[in-house]
């Protein structure tokens, strides 16, 4: 039995780096996109302050980059490190697309960043142009395939256990990546970090704006984040929706969660907005609901029942009793892979495997042929993840998501029309540097409902999370996490303070002389400024 | 034949490959590093150093990643095993790595010179301690790790980190660091100017020494220690785990692959000429030929320690028959099947590129360049 202690202070670890790691991710996703339709106006209609632009941004990108790229390592070990048991278990099938998204995208992003940075001089526009876009590219490849690996973590497809090799194997690629949940979430994580980059770009031109700095740059990259941010964050949102809808099939312990349903209820039943889970009494202590509006939210229909924690926890109850067979089974064919009445016992109880595992830790001397109905009845609990963790994390996200499609409407609303820089619209441009962490915080929770949500699962439905971690003792996980805790302090405090200092440095213009007025100092910011007729509504043509 | 069979060899030879691709390209770069405060004496040495590399070590440290990959995804029970047996080490191996990436892209953002000094010492750390790492854990593979599995494939490791710096493995690091160096060495030779270049050849021309001294004495140790053997177990391409075998101790045992079939030794030899034709070579100042020589160097070791050990990959010296080998720890049939297809795809496109990129960025560094280039790490 691996130490309770040590399976809890491995999840802190993972949780903790890679949340710090999904800090980088998203602006890498979206700003080498915002970038690349930068250079390309640079490149079609040749004016230079679309190259300023194309370098500044990308400045602050490789900040931002080298963190991802370092802290990302961290991720690919601690598979290893961390969930030894998990690994071994499902190597096959996740390794496989940590493996290609290294031949495939990784490769490609990052040879080409080494010529997006160093190349100024020695490509041609067009080679210059193309190879920005392979670095967007590429590291939206990447996310593909290490959404495919999670796809698979929240929903197993394509793949069966192999009581020879005592694993789990690959059995339709096919079935791996076009996995419903794995392409939900890629979209609907791509765009999100696309909306990350927007308002990361809205808010420091608008920063600019507010000083009067670098007008001309800063007016035109303000205007590209508006639109970019309206059609990402729709995007974003109903993208949401589906991956909501997906995740109701395969993962209805998360569901139920995310909506506090302790009880089922008759379609079409009522939607809490708020409320106040209780774990232990199974039951919100108080909320406030609407009433029919879950089941078509949820259900897309009238009339389909959604299951509430009561009936999730009997029929996991039924799961495991029908699971401990398998386990038994199991533990034959480990001293004889060549016994046959275990093997037909296995193949009969197969599909329950890993809730039988999921008591294992509750029976006697850890027998699951001892578990008593007790033992049987915590595990089942077990099946239902932390409701008041998901249920707000989740409202904290949507809620974030709806702030930002307000924000960028009226963003594009004001860029359109030319009113941005109006007097009048000042609080606005006030606002926008402090909406820079509200994507961030939108990602964070956005994996954290992902994630909690699938407990007490690594892999769910088949590898309790208890079970995935490597037999260490408490002292190297403090070893880890006391290791992890101080580099990665010092890391963003550097991060941090590179990234203000070149957004105070501001980009370098060797821009457009046709337009000197912007750049001459401004008594005050609302001092008579007219919209420029010499910035062209090219300035969005992406 | 039967396919399962020739994939599980190819991808012997394919995990081969993918550690002479880490030793050649990220080699380079590190050994550049291990370099950096050496052989680069003011700051715009030490720029030019950087980017020269700079182009270059991002996709180049794709090796590494790619190796941790593949290995997990071709081998997950060596992955497993290995990385969390082997926990402390394989930590201080990824902190080291981590820090590299912003030593690249945030050393020279800021002009102080206690900065850039304390980033000069972080390249250099991070580029000469993963290579003496990933030595070590070659050769604590060759002496046998202590760890056993439970009936459900659980690993156990029952051994403790210090034991894994044994004098064997630490002359293998410093093998393996060696190498390292002179690749770093012969690339400063051909992309920075002088006074660098000249510096770089003569470390690159130690290095070359210190490898053939270290390998030739490595290979003498070797033949003194216990091998393993395989006694009994399913067979080659059946699916099986590590339970169902029996293996024992044989001294001298890694000569034996050597003994039964004689021409092998062509693989150690390989290695050997690598590293003598390579140190004559950058005497003659040919840079372009030693640094194809330092491959050959890395594909005689890496070959060396794969002929010894096969099919054994990660032998366990406190309980032999649960010994990880080829056959017992490689993926499923169609898990291979379908990665040689992405790679038979993806590794020409990749080669086709990479040389693209080092031929587009080809030619000496200019100093003055790097100091009026705002892009310039």
């Amino acid at each position: 039995m691996i130490d309770t202690l040590v399976v809890d202070l491995s999840r802190w670890q993972f949780a903790a780096t890679a949340l710090y790691h999904f800090l980088f991710v998203p602006l890498t996703l979206g700003i080498s996109f915002m970038i690349a339709a930068m250079e390309t106006v640079y490149v079609t209609t040749g004016k230079t302050i679309y190259r300023d632009m194309t370098q500044f941004w990308g400045k602050l990108f490789l900040i931002n980059f080298a963190l991802g790229v370092a802290t990302g390592l961290t991720m690919e070990f601690e598979f290893g490190t961390n969930w030894s048991f998990y690994s071994s278990f499902v190597g096959d099938i996740f390794g496989a697309p940590l493996a290609i998204e290294g031949l495939m995208a990784f490769f490609m992003e990052s040879t080409f960043i080494g010529m997006m940075v160093f190349g100024w001089k020695r490509l041609s526009k067009g080679q210059h142009l193309l190879v920005t876009y392979l670095v967007a590219i590429g590291s939206n490849l990447s996310a593909l395939w290490i959404l495919v690996a999670n796809g698979f973590m929240q929903d197993p497809q394509g793949a069966a256990f192999n009581p020879i090799t005592m694993r789990m194997e690959l059995t339709d690629f096919g079935a791996l990546i076009f996995s419903h949940d794995a392409q939900a979430k890629f979209v609907h994580t791509s765009i999100a970090g696309y909306v990350t980059a927007a308002v990361f770009v809205a808010g420091v031109s608008a920063w600019y704006m507010l000083r009067n700095r670098h007008m001309e740059l800063a007016r035109r990259s303000f205007r590209m984040a508006a639109l970019f941010g309206v059609l990402s964050t729709a995007g974003v949102i109903t993208l949401g929706d589906a991956l909501g809808f997906v995740g109701a099939h395969a993962q209805p312990t998360k569901l139920a969660a995310m909506e506090a349903m302790w009880q089922t209820e008759e379609a079409p039943a009522p939607f809490n907005v708020v409320a106040w889970p209780s774990q232990s009494e199974q039951r919100n202590v108080w909320s406030i609901q609407v009433p029919y509006v879950l089941t078509p939210l949820l259900t897309h229909t009238l009339t389909k029942v959604v299951p509430g924690v009561d009936q999730l926890e009997a029929k996991a109850a039924e799961r495991i009793k029908n699971g401990i067979p398998a386990v038994e089974a199991l533990k034959l064919l480990a001293k004889n892979p060549n016994d046959a009445a275990a093997m037909a016992q296995f193949k009969a109880h197969e599909k329950d495997l890993g809730y039988g595992f999921l008591v294992t830790r509750y029976a006697p001397d850890q027998d699951v042929s001892k578990a008593t109905e007790a033992d049987i009845a915590k595990a089942a609990k077990d099946t239902i993840p932390e409701v008041s963790v998901i249920f707000w994390t989740f409202r904290i996200m949507v809620g974030l998501g709806l702030l930002m499609l307000a924000y960028f409407i009226y963003a594009a609303m004001l860029t359109i029309s030319n009113k941005l820089e109006a007097p009048q619209n000042r609080w606005f441009l006030k606002l926008a540097p402090w909406m820079i962490p509200v994507p961030f915080i939108a990602c964070e929770m956005g994996w954290i409902v992902a994630e909690v949500g699938r407990q007490p699962w690594t892999v769910y439905g088949m590898l309790p999370t208890w079970m995935s971690a490597s037999s260490h003792s408490v002292g190297y996980m403090i070893f880890s996490l006391v290791g992890f805790v101080s580099l990665y302090s010092i890391f963003i405090a550097v991060e941090m303070y590179l990234m203000v200092k070149a957004i105070k440095q501001g980009p370098e213009e060797h821009g457009t002389p046709s337009t000197p007025v912007s750049h001459k100092p401004q008594p005050s910011f609302g001092g008579g400024f007219a919209p420029n007729p010499a910035a062209p509504m090219s300035a969005h043509k992406e | 034949m039967d396919l399962y069979l020739i994939l599980q060899v190819l991808w012997w030879v394919l995990l081969g490959v993918l550690f002479v691709g880490l030793g050649t390209m990220v080699g380079m770069d590190m050994g550049v590093g291990t370099l950096l405060r050496f052989i680069g004496k003011t700051d715009t040495e030490r720029r030019v150093m950087l980017n020269a590399i700079g182009p270059h070590w991002d996709g180049n440290q794709v090796w590494f990643i790619l190796g941790g990959g593949a290995i997990f995804a071709a081998y997950p029970l060596i992955y497993a095993t290995s990385f969390s047996g082997l926990y402390v080490v394989i930590l201080l191996l990824l902190w080291s790595m981590i820090v590299r990436p912003l030593g690249f892209e945030y050393r020279s953002k800021i002009a102080s010179p206690g900065w850039r000094n304390a980033w000069d010492w972080t390249l250099l750390l991070s580029g000469a301690l993963p290579f003496i790492i990933f030595g070590a854990a070659m050769g604590n593979m060759l002496m046998g790790v202590p760890f056993h599995f439970e009936w459900n494939m659980r690993s156990v490791y029952t051994g403790s980190f210090i034991t894994l710096f044994n004098p064997f493995s630490v002359l293998a690091g410093l093998l393996s660091l060696s190498l390292s160096v002179y690749m770093g060495g012969v690339m400063m030779m051909g992309r920075a100017p002088e006074p660098i270049a000249g510096r770089a050849r003569a470390a690159a021309g130690y290095a070359a020494l210190a490898a053939i001294v270290l390998f030739a004495v490595l290979g003498v140790w070797v033949s003194m220690v216990n091998g393993y053997k395989i006694v009994n177990f399913p067979g080659a391409g059946v699916p099986q785990t590590p339970l169902q075998q029996t293996v024992e101790l044989v001294p001298g045992g890694w000569l034996s692959n050597y003994k039964n079939y004689p021409i092998l030794w062509a693989v150690p030899l390989l290695g050997f000429a690598g590293m003598f034709l390579g140190w004559m070579s950058v005497r003659g100042n040919k840079h372009t030929l030693a640094w194809w020589l330092g491959a050959v160097s890395w594909i005689g070791v890496v070959g060396t320690i794969g002929v010894a050990m096969f099919p054994f990959l990660m032998p366990s010296s406190s309980n032999p028959s649960q010994s990880l080998t080829l056959w017992n720890s490689i993926s499923s049939e169609t898990t291979l099947l379908w990665m040689t297809g992405w790679t038979v795809v993806f590794v020409p496109i990749i080669f086709w590129y990479t040389s693209w990129a080092f031929y587009v960025m080809r030619g000496k560094v200019d100093p003055k360049e790097v100091e009026a280039d705002p892009h310039a790490y």
